[in-house]
């Protein structure tokens, strides 16, 4: 059963970070970008710190530090001189602005705004590209903001003239649940077919966490602009997600190159549907390494099953993650009891879970009484000890964990890792007989059995 | 080997209880049912192995290995048998020889101390010493050790001589029983003594299946004194001698510990199984009709089948939901012992198909009955050879197996539900309960969802070449309509190998 609509007044430990964070997390993937929140100075810091705290990075990240008399005036001017400001602070190659709920509310006419910037200023914003997203907190959330920023990012970069098509070159548009490192792992697997992957956004190479040589002020890493203004003349655009494919049919429309999104990356069959994709465009076959990745998968699943049969689940992620991640469980043999996701999306009527619905965490640790595993990001902690359950960390934000970018858990090696890290967690929590917990007699013992044997929890295909 | 060492398997190999030694000639029984290991081509533990098995259980005891580190060091802590209270059993303490030790004939001495430390540090009630291949080999006197420690501490330290090169493991579950009988049962007198008190001998609780078991017993008055050695305390084994009725559960281990305490203190027993309906319904009949022959009230029986008739109808009321799901489901049963006929008319019960059994360690007795059972069908195997089960695995002419870690992964390889019904399963299985657990875990395994996707064939072959043709709308479309592709349209007809590198 799918109910889209939260029916309580409040939101109680809130499960969503909002559409912004999502689009300055996408326009962090762009070389040499700085996000730029039109805003009050306070959504920039709080959506700053998740970031740093999550990432363990310094972020640029700045704000239009929007004022009681800007707020009633119009911030067309802060707008300006945080363009401006920018520019001659940081020399950005790229400047992505978000609207943020206070400057949406305001009313402003955002696009009228920027383009008479750019058109006055183009002087002294010669050499910086600046993208505008429209993404107000109080519409969507995480993924929300980084579609709508690709969306924006693609509109306003690619080429539409002079567009020579190259069959090698395969654009990806990998989706807001993508970690750095899973980013870089499709990257991987496209090159090994001989394409050229085109990413955007690019986080593989800026939030990765590396020590450059020198002071980098902006973004380093991350999409070349000149890479995105060529992405109209990609053989095919691989969407990851749902939420990216807005943005996939945007570069169709724009260089006709086909569109495959892909709903999921971390499961057997998913993963089989990107390599059969990637062998037909590059006329090769699927590599040596990557097949022998297959096999590792098909014997982890054999030696995982045992310990996800039975098991319960419950789910509080993003659409497309919560999709991804219900599958994978369901796919092993658990139950997903429940998904608390953020947003309507069109997926969340596809994941596969018992009660799936938009609400909060506080709605999660309601729903999630009894399950052997919830599974989201670090807020869960509270949840996780107040219920006695394990919590398996995924999604935004992981500040109580170290190296989340580097969660790898899409194609054959990354969903043979995660059914060992999952596993492990259901073998940690070491459920030791007693003889309590085995007598035929015991009242409790009795009404389990009951619970457990009479109606059988069947697994869901 | 020492003279003590080698009457004791002499003797152990006369017994006169042992169903297979009944069914031999007087020749054949003189030759020991040593049977020698075949070099290259062995499987199974030794006899410190079973000993340690057999004994390891009494939870409050600490238990000394001596030897150098690798008996100990890479098999300690790896089976499930469950404590409700001490934990030192699970502590691994071994003499940890050295070359030097072993040279210079340390060893000894190197055990006389280990033996201080413990009983200094711990403090256990008793200390279990185990002799081992080297330790035996070069002469060490753990007897003598032994008695002398017990003196010096003032705590009883059991001499187990029982190291792996005599025999199987088998022979030292044996060897175990024999310690057991020799120097710790009778040593001391109950706290607590009653007309139903019962030891059950051959149950180690793995995975806590004494606990599935003990509550069936107590609900009829009858107290179980010594799980010999189940979550045991020593203190509960050394006076088990005061018991009415021994239950042996595992008939080939310890028959000649039942048959001696018969003699010595006349405690009848009989041999019975835990593992299915009839089964525990059985044992429980057995020990009630025992305890009466022993002067209880008869009326002890008439409660007994009452319990039973209403366990039962649970029991099968709890299994019927799986009736449907399960009928017609072929098994693999490849275990031995007293296991295989108890589960089979379980599993039978639901119409789930046997389409074979092993009858490895099975005596005579067990052997005639899975024929009983299944009388029509012709599939009862010595032991499979592993190539064999996986091409029976693999073509499918079984639905799932059920059976030992050893042979797990054949299953698995052959991309088959597979599940764990010897010693190291994590699941209890025993009396009304385990079966219904057991069931369960049948369905779990057989529909797990993973099963169709691994069978499910790759769409690409083993060079990885593409055998499934273009499966994305997209680029078909793009192929077919516009112009512009006409890069993807020259990949439509050609096979994959034609194209080289790109």
């Amino acid at each position: 059963m799918t109910k889209l609509a939260a029916p309580k007044p409040v939101a109680i430990n809130p499960l969503k970070s909002s559409a912004p964070l999502g689009a300055a997390m996408a326009f962090l993937g762009v070389e040499g970008g700085v996000p730029l929140f039109h805003g009050s100075q306070g959504c920039t810091a709080f959506a700053l710190v998740a970031l740093v705290r999550h990432f363990k990075e310094t972020i640029p990240f700045q704000t239009t530090a929007m004022n009681e008399v800007s707020t009633i005036l119009g911030g067309a001017d802060h707008l300006e001189e945080a363009l401006l400001n920018l520019k001659s602070r940081m020399k950005p190659r790229f400047i992505g602005v978000c609207s943020t709920a206070l400057t949406e509310t305001r009313g402003e006419d955002f696009a009228g705004d920027l383009k008479a910037i750019l058109e006055r200023r183009a002087e002294e914003l010669a050499g910086t590209d600046v993208v505008f997203a429209s993404t107000p907190d109080f519409d969507g959330a995480l993924e929300t903001g980084w579609s709508k920023a690709t969306l924006a990012i693609i509109r306003a970069l690619v080429s539409t003239t002079n567009v020579h098509r190259d069959a090698r070159r395969v654009n990806i548009l990998p989706g807001q649940h993508l970690t750095p490192a899973e980013v870089e792992h499709v990257k991987d697997i496209v090159e090994s077919f001989g394409l050229i992957p085109i990413a955007l956004p690019d986080i593989s190479t800026s939030l990765d966490g590396t020590v450059p040589e020198q002071w980098n002020p902006t973004a380093y890493g991350g999409a070349r602009v000149e890479d995105i203004a060529r992405m109209g003349a990609a053989a095919c655009t691989i969407a990851i997600g749902e939420h990216m494919r807005e943005a996939a049919e945007a570069l169709r429309e724009i260089g006709g190159a086909p569109v495959v999104v892909i709903d999921r990356l971390n499961g057997l069959a998913a993963t089989d549907e990107l390599m059969m994709l990637l062998a037909e465009l590059s006329g090769r076959s699927v590599p040596e390494r990557l097949l022998r990745r297959r096999s590792q998968l098909v014997d982890a699943m054999l030696d995982g099953h045992f310990h996800f049969g039975g098991k319960t689940v419950a789910i509080g992620a993003e659409p497309d993650l919560a999709f991804a991640l219900a599958g994978f469980f369901t796919d092993m043999g658990a139950r997903v009891s429940v998904v608390i996701t953020t947003n309507p999306s069109p997926i969340v009527s596809r994941i596969a879970g018992d009660d799936v619905r938009v609400g909060d965490l506080d709605d999660l640790e309601t729903a999630a009484v009894g399950a052997d595993l919830v599974v989201t990001h670090a807020h869960g902690r509270q949840m996780s000890s107040r219920l006695g359950i394990p919590l398996l960390r995924v999604g935004f934000p992981i500040f109580d964990r170290l190296g989340p970018a580097h969660d790898m858990r899409v194609g054959y090696q990354g969903a043979r890792d995660f059914i060992f890290e999952a596993a492990n967690m259901f073998l940690a929590q070491d459920h030791h007989a007693t003889p309590e917990s085995l007598d035929p007699f015991r009242a409790a013992g009795a009404a389990h059995l009951e619970e457990r044997h009479d109606r059988p929890s069947f697994s869901r295909h | 080997m020492a003279q003590a060492l080698k009457e004791t398997i002499a003797n152990v190999f006369e017994e006169p209880a042992c169903a297979k030694n009944q069914a031999k000639d007087e020749k054949a029984r003189k030759k020991g049912c040593a049977k020698p290991l075949t070099p290259g081509a062995a499987a199974g533990g030794c006899a410190f192995d079973g000993a340690k098995i057999v004994l390891q259980p009494i939870t409050d005891a600490a238990h000394l290995v001596h030897g150098p580190l690798a008996c100990e060091g890479n098999g300690w802590d790896n089976r499930h048998s469950a404590s409700s209270g001490p934990t030192l059993y699970r502590t691994g303490f071994t003499t940890d020889l050295s070359e030097l030790d072993i040279v210079m004939g340390q060893s000894e001495k190197r055990l006389y101390r280990a033996i201080k430390h413990i009983a200094e540090t711990r403090r256990p009630p008793a200390i279990f010493v185990y002799s081992t291949c080297v330790t035996a080999m070069i002469g060490d006197d753990i007897g003598a050790v032994c008695a002398h420690a017990s003196e010096a501490f003032g705590l009883p330290v059991i001499p187990v001589d029982a190291p792996g090169f005599v025999g199987s493991k088998q022979l030292g579950n044996k060897l175990a029983g024999e310690t057991l009988f020799t120097h710790v049962i009778g040593t001391r007198e109950p706290e607590q003594s009653t007309p139903t008190d019962i030891n059950i001998l051959g149950e180690y609780n793995l995975s806590g299946e004494v606990w599935q078991v003990k509550p069936l017993f107590e609900k009829l008055n009858i107290r179980l004194h010594a799980c010999i050695t189940g979550d045991a305390r020593y203190n509960d084994v050394a006076s088990a001698h005061r018991s009415q009725v021994n239950m042996m559960v595992c008939s080939a281990a310890l028959i000649n510990l039942a048959r001696k305490m018969e003699e010595r203190w006349g405690i009848p027993y009989f041999e019975g199984s835990f593992y299915g309906v009839t089964d525990t319904s059985d044992a429980l009949r057995q020990t009630a009709r025992l305890l009466v022959s022993r002067g209880v009230g008869a009326e002890l029986l008439d409660r007994t089948e009452a319990l039973i008739a209403e366990e039962e109808a649970r029991v099968w009321a709890r299994l019927e939901p799986y009736r449907q799901r399960l009928k017609g489901k072929r098994v693999l049963l490849y275990t031995g012992g007293v296991k295989s006929w108890s589960v089979v008319s379980a599993l039978m019960e639901l119409g789930i198909e046997i389409v074979g059994t092993s009858v490895r360690k099975s005596t005579e007795k067990d052997k005639a009955r899975i024929k009983e059972l299944m009388k029509e069908d012709p599939h009862i195997f010595e032991a499979i050879p592993p190539r064999e089960m996986y091409r029976m695995l693999r073509d499918g002419e079984a639905d799932i197996m059920l059976s030992g870690g050893r042979t797990q992964f054949i299953a698995l390889k052959a991309k088959t539900p597979w599940l764990d019904i010897n010693q190291e399963r994590h699941h209890a299985f025993a009396g009304y309960v385990g079966i219904v657990e057991l069931v369960r875990q049948l369905d779990l395994a057989l529909s797990n969802p993973i099963w169709a996707q691994i069978r499910a064939p790759a769409p690409f072959d083993a060079k990885g070449r593409l055998t499934k043709a273009a499966r994305f709308p997209a680029l078909v479309e793009a192929t077919d309509t516009s112009p512009s592709k006409a890069y993807l349209r020259k990949f439509a007809d050609t096979e994959a190998q034609d194209l080289g590198e790109c």
